[in-house]
């Protein structure tokens, strides 16, 4: 029954229209999480009934920048860490736009963790998708600023001794409107956490935690990805409106995830609009985009 | 005794402590399993996750080499969709079957 199935050419994978199915079959790792990320993010698109000209993706480098080539709408693949600044180029020319970032945890908070924080001061209305694996695994294991302490990586043979970051902590204290983390198992709520991210105005951000076998994995001798998965379902609590100071992930132990941070503040446009307004008067054109 | 209890819906091997009001009303929804075999690299996650254990890992190999899954229990599939979600190669997907569903007894 399932060979007759792929035979015929009438059914395709629901998710095919929104993929570029002439990259797939993707590169990521047998058993890594991120092909399951995609399939979240396209289902929220699906569920917000957004157009596909409506939406952009911007990627930074690493496993999860691959994203942006692997997704059928506009999508740019920018300089390592360089995703947030691109992405708010690409907001303030045409604020309509829903710019979704989609990056790894060594590219957004690493690497691009000066714009991560400044974005998110200035409430730029970006969604941030952070895919956190612990670890950077496009090159080789190195250790990131998410590893947890003691954790083996390349550049840490006897364990990690730095104190790593927490993401939803750093997005809370520099401003943030909304933070969630999820798992890739929770698909479901990752789908809603991801839609409700991108229906809201302001910089949200999403931590998505994501088994890697073939680095984190099998330097920390967890076993593959599917014991990584079991490994969340036992161990992560859903706890909302958690107070972000109390969620440090270490290793191997409990795993806070759920809806943490959801606030209203003025975005940098309406900040801008809002001051111009009062400084110039009538004279003020409030400002809805440079594009057409 | 649980075999003295009233069968649950056709399509589930669920049987009910008391039988639900609607029980005779609700229509359990079938779903049929399409798998991209050559997709597929064996994660094993939709095999370890479907919550009526309809798939199982195959003897055989696919292009890649790896195992893929298999429907072992054909009618067991209630169009969850929870396979298609968690599979990281968009290699199997379901689809509603409109009539013949269970639970219309």
């Amino acid at each position: 029954m399932t060979k007759e199935a792929t035979l015929e050419p009438e059914l395709s994978h629901p998710m095919e229209e929104l993929l570029r199915m002439d990259r797939i079959p993707h590169i990521w790792c047998p058993t890594c999480g991120l092909g399951t990320v995609v399939t979240a993010f396209a289902s929220a698109i699906q569920k917000l009934e957004i157009g596909l000209d409506d939406i952009a993706v911007v990627s930074g480098i690493g496993c999860t920048g691959r994203v942006a080539g692997y997704v059928k709408i506009d999508s740019f693949h920018t300089t390592h860490g360089r995703a947030i600044p691109f992405a708010t180029g690409l907001h303030l020319a045409n604020p309509k736009l829903k710019t979704v970032v989609i990056s790894g945890d060594g590219d957004l908070i690493s690497i691009g963790g000066n714009h991560f924080i400044h974005a998110a001061r200035r409430n730029i209305d970006l969604t941030v998708i952070c895919v956190n694996n612990f670890i950077y695994a496009m090159t080789g294991g190195q250790v990131a600023p998410t590893t947890p302490l003691t954790a083996n990586a390349s550049t840490m043979p006897y364990g990690n001794f730095e104190q790593p970051f927490s993401i939803p902590y750093l997005a809370d204290s520099c401003g943030a409107v909304y933070v969630a983390r999820w798992s890739a198992l929770h698909v479901r709520r990752l789908v809603t956490a991801i839609a409700e991210a991108i229906a809201k105005p302001g910089f949200s951000v999403v931590e998505v935690i994501s088994p890697c076998s073939t680095l984190y994995s099998r330097r920390n001798r967890l076993g593959t990805g599917l014991d990584l998965m079991r490994f969340y379902h036992d161990n992560c609590e859903i706890k909302h409106g958690a107070d972000t100071r109390e969620l440090e992930i270490k290793f191997q132990e409990k795993i806070t995830v759920g809806k943490f941070i959801d606030r209203d503040r003025p975005t940098f446009v309406q900040s801008m609009n809002n001051w111009y307004g009062k400084v110039f008067g009538d004279e003020y054109e409030p400002y809805e985009g440079a594009v057409e | 005794m649980p075999q003295d209890l009233p069968a649950g819906p056709k399509s589930t091997t669920a049987k009910y402590w008391r039988k639900p009001l609607d029980a005779d009303t609700v229509k359990v929804p079938h779903g049929e399993l399409h798998i991209v075999v050559n997709r597929c690299k064996g994660c094993l996650f939709c095999v370890e996750y479907c919550p009526r254990e309809v798939l199982e890992m195959s003897q055989d190999f696919n292009v890649k080499g790896y195992h893929y899954p298999e429907v072992s229990k054909d009618d067991a599939c209630v169009n969850c969709g929870l396979c298609e979600m968690l599979c990281p190669e968009f290699a199997i997907f379901c689809v509603l079957e409109e009539e013949g569903g269970g639970g219309e007894a």
